[in-house]
């Protein structure tokens, strides 16, 4: 008798399936181009809350608002025709997973054979609405924000503030003193990008804004925003009793998964994301995986196996478009087809005319060493360390040596790392502390986080006015 | 390999005009120690590692004495100090940074893409010299000339200095080959270089002071009076900057044109098609970069420390032999690496190099060579070669025909 095989109906799934993919942005856009270019000839339905087509966001806090890119020319490139049903400016708004459903906000439900959930993070508000309800009041997430903020800032104000200095904050910094606005940064930590790059790089980020004339103010928290009788925010107060005048106000405290739109779908999606595993399938609650849902992009949270198997959440551009792929494909392959996500963490950022780029998980460690340059000529490699490993990489402006930097990691070599370099200097000898901040308090823009080895993680929760 | 020494078959005369087959051998071991000293790397990931690995010096310093003696290094010239393609960070950042702010991205975008229309014309001009001749060559004809006119209107060499820079250029080439004959001859060789050197010094010197005083629209100009964040190149480091663009812009570009109409010569097919779909250029550029690359190997990188690298560790303090030209070869990496496939896709070729050497001229080399090949194929009526393969120069590093005679029925307008 021949084998029986399950997996036996890709070929009619290619043909015939219906496959729904809910976030019509970068991973949704590339997952689906993937399906088509690996033969999926089925129903393909992409939904999205905004009304516009795909679009990329990283120039939107850089290029848009310096005026050198209109908000509506961000269009994302198309790598091919999908051919798909689009229900743009349609949010979903619930799962049904027994019955394969997505309902939507207009109260149509589209049905599925396959799930894909790529909707991604929204900004955190301002938590007081009243305040954040202030004309001039902004947070930065989408093109339309993007439009509205370019606006503002072309319209001269007297000064711009910024609450909260990780890397959107920093680079909306970077932008308004590229334009020769007046910037104040508040930060709640002791430097920008600590949550992310720790508090020895977070010092080189803050010596930056100072050198470009960001009035930078850290260890402050922002405890009120004050209108005027026109409902215009004019000024804010901070925890230190001081209070400046800003007519522009930007949110920067980080981003919140959208995934509230699956409370009671049994998924087990929380605020740090949907769990899934390295095939990109979803887990339920029970800790079982899902056949039928698949996860990318900044929405999802995927175990590791370089980082002790944890879930790892990623904000990163990179990491969206080849979660997508790997979705796509194991969504429309038999199991011994399928392909495991297994990408290395990386981002860049522009700010302050410096190029930053990272691999790894720099928040996993404990230390860091500064193995090609000098951080006081804010151009240099800062290797950091977990437990005698190396676990991450930080470039200022020598982004081209971090592939080597990458390889260390894939080979877990030992930390702290003993060989001279083109450009080892004395500060490079002994590795310091890297000075992450505590990881029991959640910072905003950390950029990637370890959650944990719980696929239900739900314990998490944001409190911006408790230190 | 049966040989002790690989290096000496590549340096062999007799196996320039084709050594893809040594490669191909070669990389049957993806490093191995030659007899001679140097390692060899001749596998694409393992080249590409180092290319980005920061315990590899390309500080000509480092090498170790045996190695510079092998490759003829000359020494110290105090007219023209180490430029940033022989030094490693900080010193290359600056100086790189410096010269790239007149040059490219993100400080001056448009330098390239505007000198379009005149690298056209020069292009027109030369071809139109051809008219009533069908015996040519095209090394001497037209890829030796352009490329340096080229460099001197980046510069903003004045077009009546023009000719000294031709003389310079070409006496500078040949110094690029390894010395050889007699004694005496050797080192009347060496003094013929050595004199040109310290003209060519002297000439960019008057010129950047020149354009210090009276600034132009030039690069020299830009050089000798842009205040970066920087700060400055010194006024020797200006010259021995420009002396870099004019070298290695050089000898590289002409061999990239050479091996391009070589190739297009030696298949009719590929000939008609550049001239039937000209938006092919670029691709069929890149293409030819992989193919046939005009600097074959990188033979001046030291180790600073022990690598551990395919299954061998190199020593520190040992001499690096980068083999650009069969990393390009490598069916590991590229697919049916033999062929010359004009629409390959992924064609991340090891030719510019990779890293922060990654060649400082290659967006220039790649549009001259676009703007050449389009236009060779469109004007040449009836070419073909009159000899194949043609004479090669003794250079194993900077490969290239020494004459490219061909014969043609005609010009096109």
């Amino acid at each position: 008798m021949p084998p029986v095989s399950v997996d036996g109906f890709p070929e009619t799934f290619r043909r015939e399936g219906r496959i729904v993919v809910v976030g019509a942005s970068l991973a949704g856009l590339r997952a689906a181009e993937t399906l088509r270019a690996e033969g999926f000839r089925g129903t393909l339905t992409m939904i999205g809350d905004e009304p516009h087509e795909p679009y990329d966001r990283p120039p939107l806090s850089k290029q848009v608002l310096l005026g050198l890119v209109p908000p509506d020319h961000t269009a994302l490139p198309r790598r091919r025709a999908i051919d798909a049903r689009w229900r743009l400016g349609t949010a979903a708004t619930g799962l049904d997973a027994a019955a394969k459903e997505v309902r939507l906000a207009d109260g149509d439900t589209v049905p599925y054979d396959r799930l894909l959930i790529a909707t991604g993070v929204r900004s955190r508000p301002w938590p007081h609405e009243l305040e954040s309800d202030l004309d001039g009041v902004f947070v930065l997430r989408t093109r339309d924000h993007a439009a509205r903020l370019h606006r503002r800032l072309s319209a001269g104000p007297r000064r711009v503030l910024v609450i909260g200095a990780g890397f959107t904050g920093s680079e909306i910094a970077s932008a308004c003193r590229g334009r020769g606005l007046p910037v104040t940064v508040a930060e709640r930590g002791p430097a920008p990008l600590v949550g992310a790059l720790g508090g020895v790089i977070g010092e080189v980020a803050a010596e930056l804004q100072r050198a470009h004339g960001v009035d930078l103010r850290c260890g402050v928290q922002v405890t009120g925003l004050e209108g005027d009788s026109g409902g215009r925010v004019r000024r804010a107060h901070f925890s230190d009793g001081s209070a400046v005048d800003a007519d522009v106000v930007v949110v920067c405290l980080g981003a919140t998964r959208n995934t509230e739109w699956l409370a009671g779908s049994g998924l087990g999606a929380g605020p740090r994301g949907i769990a899934c595993d390295a095939g990109c399938r979803a887990f339920d609650v029970r800790g079982i995986v899902t056949d039928d849902v698949f996860v990318a992009g900044d929405v999802a949270r995927s175990p590791h196996p370089l980082f002790g198997y944890q879930f790892l959440s990623l904000e990163h551009w990179g990491n969206a478009v080849a979660q997508a792929e790997t979705a796509a494909h194991n969504m429309i392959s038999a199991s011994v087809d399928r392909r495991p996500h297994l990408w290395m963490p990386s981002f860049w950022s522009a700010q302050f005319g410096v190029n930053i780029k990272s691999v790894g998980v720099p928040p996993m460690a404990d230390q860091l060493l500064v193995t090609q340059g000098s951080l006081t000529e804010h151009r240099f490699t800062a290797v950091y360390g977990h437990q005698g490993r190396v676990i991450a990489a930080t470039t200022f402006d020598q982004g081209k040596w971090l592939e080597f930097y990458e390889r260390q990691i894939e080979r877990a070599a030992p930390f702290p790392p003993e060989f001279p370099t083109v450009d080892r200097r004395p500060e490079g000898r002994h590795p310091i502390a890297a000075g992450f901040p505590d990881p029991s308090l959640p910072t905003h823009g950390p950029t990637v986080t370890l959650s944990g080895h719980s696929p239900a993680d739900r314990r998490l929760s944001f409190t911006p006015r408790r230190a | 390999m049966t040989s002790a020494s690989p290096l000496r078959q590549i340096l062999d005369p007799a196996h320039r005009a084709d050594p893809y087959p040594l490669y191909a051998e070669l990389r049957k071991t993806p490093v191995v120690r030659d007899g001679t000293g140097p390692y060899l790397v001749s596998t694409y990931w393992e080249i590409q590692e180092l290319l980005h690995d920061p315990r590899v010096s390309s500080d000509a310093r480092n090498l170790n004495p045996e190695a510079a003696a092998f490759l003829g290094q000359e020494e110290e010239d105090p007219n023209l100090p180490p430029t940033f393609l022989r030094l490693d960070p900080p010193d290359h950042d600056r100086l790189r940074d410096l010269a790239m702010r007149p040059f490219g991205p993100p400080h001056t975008p448009r330098r390239i893409s505007d000198m379009r229309g005149e690298l056209a014309g020069i292009v027109t001009q030369l071809i139109d010299g051809f008219r009533g001749r069908d015996h040519l060559d095209l090394v001497d004809s037209f890829a030796y000339p352009f490329p340096v006119t080229v460099i001197c209107r980046l510069l903003g060499v004045p077009r009546e200095d023009e000719p000294r820079f031709h003389v310079w250029a070409d006496t500078l080439a040949a110094g690029l080959d390894p010395v050889h004959g007699t004694p005496e001859e050797r080192e009347a060789q060496r003094e013929t270089l050595r004199r040109a050197r310290a003209d060519l010094a002297a000439y960019l010197a008057g010129l950047v002071e020149e354009r210090r005083r009276s600034p132009r629209d030039d690069m020299l100009s830009a050089l000798a009076t842009d205040h970066g964040p920087d700060g400055r190149m010194s006024p020797l480091e200006m010259v021995s900057t420009a002396a870099l663009l004019l070298i290695a812009g050089h000898e590289t570009t002409v061999n990239l044109i050479t091996n391009g109409m070589l190739t297009l010569l030696r298949d009719p097919g590929l000939l008609r098609r550049l001239r039937d779909e000209p938006a092919l250029a670029a691709p069929f550029v890149e293409e030819l970069l992989r193919f046939d690359p005009p600097v074959q190997l990188l033979p001046q990188r030291t180790t600073l420390a022990d690598i551990d690298i395919a299954g061998t560790t190199v020593p520190k303090g040992a001499s690096l032999w980068l083999l650009l030209a069969s990393g390009n070869r490598d069916p590991r990496r590229f697919p049916e690496p033999d062929r010359f496939l004009p629409e390959r896709p992924d064609n991340q070729h090891l030719s510019f190099g990779s890293g922060i050497h990654t060649c400082f001229g290659a967006p220039l080399a790649r549009l001259e060579t676009q703007i050449a090949l389009t236009e060779l194929t469109r004007r040449l009526t009836g070419p073909r070669l009159a000899e194949d393969p043609p004479p090669y120069r003794r250079n194993a590093v900077l490969r290239g025909p020494r004459h490219l005679p061909v014969v043609i029925e005609g010009l096109a307008d």
